[in-house]
């Protein structure tokens, strides 16, 4: 069952990120170039998706547009756990002190705003760009990854070979980075997974409020926005970059999922 | 058997209230905009949005424009001009009251344009105040207007929205209680929501047809589609989303006019901020815009290309379209002869209109195919305003200008995108002191074709102005000659 999640999530995913690849340098049209005269036309031989309201190519702009999605949910991730995971392997180093106090509480804060209005805060005050959509994702993120490799962390500082490391005289650093990291690395990779499509959504969500990147950068959530209100007598306009939305996220999850089954078939079992 | 008894009374109470409304026409109507006002006031803000509601409604002036643009009177009945052109004797209507029932005479006009006047007035088109002397009563139905130079606009000046009376008593509140002499009472207003305007049946002149009127206000253009289709609204006046009004017009329950507007859509461009202090910058952008495809795709079709800073549907009008004819190649050679053959960065800072939005995506892509690279940032209003209009913080905009006749904004270097020449602030002075029609529409026509040739901003096209109503909606006005919604003369048909 696991395993089948896991192939179906990989396959959808691995799709998107070779759209996402190949964009770099090939698409079917160029994306920046606009041929008016061709807008708002259904798929044919010519645009395998259709033309949206500018006469662009869709299948050139969803390739354009996973490139944007998966590059900004990927650095906003790599952000968080950039800073989450030190954060939480401190936190969990120092259990129960002023330091492990202040970071946890301190992720409390950030988590008890809902992460989208965050993001669209963080976009209000800087400006409106791709750059800002991914730092306001990214911190987003970071409390999220110090938890997770705090709570993880805490249950390995019990175990036998971390005393046996204490014992031999390491440091609390040391401990954390060449016994406690390697130990929850499983965690982090199906938790990025996870934050990973929601990143995408992310994403999308800041750009169909107009806060993501910029045009001409190709993006889905932009895409929706701009087929709203032609939505009744154009539906491809704001069916494919949806389903491409749809199809990521779902990849991702699925591959979420059945990487967590592979790596800990314990917690399967727990979570039913 | 008693809970029977109600019921069955009930039923012939909502029967009997049905039969009463099918027996007489409609006298209520919800007509939704896109942008609400910031407060209620028209003599001291520059938000077209407090006319669109108030503008004949509720406020009025001494003159009035009509639905075709004339200068009409208003609360003046008649006047005399004097024969060397500086005095203006306006006769007032008798018997004219305000909505808290003071009367309306000369000192009240006197109060309402001295205050536009004054020193510390807050007042957003002084300007058409400027060559005001003084203001004198001379008994309570006459005032006697004077001027320091002959003004040949005094008229239309005076039927702007922003010199409507006001009474002195009722000032103080004016931006959330608008007391004035119209064929509507100001009743109530949701923040937010809507305006509500009730019949006044103490009216000098022809009564309303309506008993209320509510202005909601949608600014989504999705959620505005979706208002008209069903039917919440009974009119929508200038409806945001152009690429739905083929529905609508396919659909019986509907009527949709398209009509002519007094705005003027420009690519806005800082006169001030090099490259483009340089004519021949200005030019290359010129001929580096396709209008059409931008009519096409950021409107689908609706609008009237122009060449220059006026409406086309004026008498006055010049076709200066050809001057900045669409020619790229020609865009990049002049680029080159400025000093910029591989063209050059600016910024392209878009209002949230539509017209904005997506024709400044055709204009970036148009632009980047002559190699000048415009970074697209999209603002609010309150931000465009505060960077744009006030701060001059841009390369270029999009924006369109819908006061009627604003082609003197040239002759204002301050103005933003920061025009200075002086021999068209000398042609906009002596135009003001003209009054002959024949050699006031020489001088218009001159001055349409210095700004042209200027380059003064990237002139695309004539902003059309739809409205989607109820079949069954008469009397609305099709164009918008200034910034208003006259519902005085609109009615149901059965």
């Amino acid at each position: 069952m696991g395993n089948r999640n896991l192939i179906l999530g990989a396959v959808l995913t691995a799709i998107f990120t070779g759209a996402a690849l190949i964009s770099m340098i090939w698409v079917p049209y160029d994306i920046t170039v606009l041929d008016i005269p061709n807008k708002i036309k259904g798929p044919s031989g010519a645009h395998l998706l259709g033309t949206d309201h500018f006469g662009r190519d869709i299948l050139s702009m969803i390739m354009a547009g996973a490139r944007t999605s998966i590059a900004v949910a990927l650095v906003a991730v790599g952000i968080g756990m950039g800073l989450g995971v030190p954060l939480g392997l401190t936190a969990a180093a120092h259990k129960g002190s002023l330091l492990d106090e202040l970071i946890m509480r301190g992720n409390d804060l950030i988590f008890a705003f809902p992460s989208l209005l965050i993001a669209i805060m963080i976009t209000a005050v800087f400006g409106a760009s791709a750059l800002n959509a991914i730092i306001a994702i990214g911190i987003f993120n970071v409390p999220v990854f110090a938890r997770l490799t705090r709570s993880g962390a805490l249950s390995l500082w019990t175990r036998d070979y971390v005393l046996a490391a204490r014992v031999a005289g390491k440091g609390a650093a040391r401990i954390s980075f060449e016994h406690i990291l390697p130990n929850v690395t499983n965690l982090l990779i199906v938790q990025g997974t996870i934050q990973f499509s929601l990143g995408i959504l992310a994403e999308a969500g800041l750009s169909y409020v107009g806060l993501g990147a910029q045009p001409p950068t190709a993006s889905w959530g932009r895409m929706l926005a701009d087929s709203q209100t032609m939505i009744s007598f154009a539906p491809h306009m704001a069916l494919f970059p949806g389903f491409a939305i749809l199809l990521t996220v779902l990849g991702l999850n699925l591959m979420g999922d059945g990487l967590r089954d592979m790596f800990d078939p314990r917690l399967r079992r727990v979570r039913g | 058997m008693k809970l029977l008894n109600i019921r069955t009374g009930l039923i012939s109470v909502l029967a009997l209230a049905a039969s009463v409304g099918m027996a007489q026409a409609k006298s209520d109507i919800v007509v939704a905009m896109q942008l609400e006002p910031p407060h209620l006031d028209p003599t001291s803000a520059a938000a077209g949005a407090i006319d669109s509601v108030l503008y004949s409604n509720v406020f009025e002036g001494l003159t009035r424009f009509g639905a075709d643009g004339a200068v009409n009177p208003g609360l003046a009945e008649s006047w005399e001009i004097s024969s060397d052109g500086l005095a203006y004797t306006f006769k007032l209507h008798g018997g004219v009251l305000f909505h808290d029932g003071s009367t309306m005479d000369a000192e009240d006009v006197k109060f309402s344009l001295d205050r536009a006047r004054a020193e510390d007035s807050v007042n957003a088109q002084k300007a058409l105040f400027a060559g005001i002397e003084s203001v004198e009563v001379v008994d309570p139905l006459t005032v006697k207007v004077t001027l320091s130079a002959p003004n040949g606009s005094l008229l239309f000046n005076l039927a702007w929205g922003d010199a409507v009376i006001v009474a002195p008593e009722s000032i103080e509140n004016i931006k959330t209680n608008p007391v004035g002499t119209g064929a509507f009472k100001f009743a109530n207003w949701v923040q937010g929501d809507k305006i509500d305007l009730v019949k006044n049946d103490a009216y000098w002149g022809t009564p309303a047809k309506l008993d209320k009127v509510a202005f909601k206000f949608i600014s989504d253009p999705t959620a505005a589609f979706a208002a008209v289709m069903a039917e919440d609204v009974n009119a929508f006046v200038g409806f945001p989303a152009p690429e739905n009004l083929p529905q609508f017009e396919a659909d019986p329950r509907f009527q949709v006019l398209v009509g002519s507007t007094e705005g003027e859509t420009i690519l806005s461009t800082n006169n001030k901020m090099p490259p483009f202090d340089n004519v021949k910058v200005r030019e290359a952008l010129a001929h580096a815009i396709d209008r059409q495809a931008i009519i096409d795709g950021a409107m689908f079709g609706y609008g009237t290309p122009i060449g220059t800073h006026f409406a086309p549907h004026n008498p006055d009008y010049v076709d200066l379209t050809g001057m900045s004819a669409y020619d790229p190649e020609l865009s990049k050679k002049l680029l080159a002869e400025a000093g910029f053959p591989d063209g050059f960065k600016t910024t392209l800072k878009l209002p949230p209109p539509s017209y904005a939005r997506r024709g400044g995506e055709i204009i970036a892509a148009q632009l980047r195919a002559v190699g000048i690279d415009a970074e697209i940032s999209n603002l609010e209003w309150a931000q465009w305003l505060e960077q744009v209009f006030k701060g001059k913080d841009f390369g270029l905009s999009i924006v369109s200008h819908t006061e009627p006749m604003d082609v003197g904004i040239y002759a204002r270097p301050d103005y933003y995108f920061q025009y200075d020449n002086k021999s068209f602030q000398l042609l906009m002075e002596e135009l003001n002191a003209t009054t002959d029609p024949a050699a006031r529409s020489a001088l218009l026509k001159l001055g349409q074709k210095i700004i042209s040739a200027d380059y003064v901003n990237g002139y695309l096209f004539e902003l059309a102005f739809p409205t989607v109503a109820s079949a069954k909606v008469m009397g609305l006005w099709k164009d918008a000659p200034t910034q208003a919604t006259d519902m005085t003369a609109v009615y149901w048909a059965e």
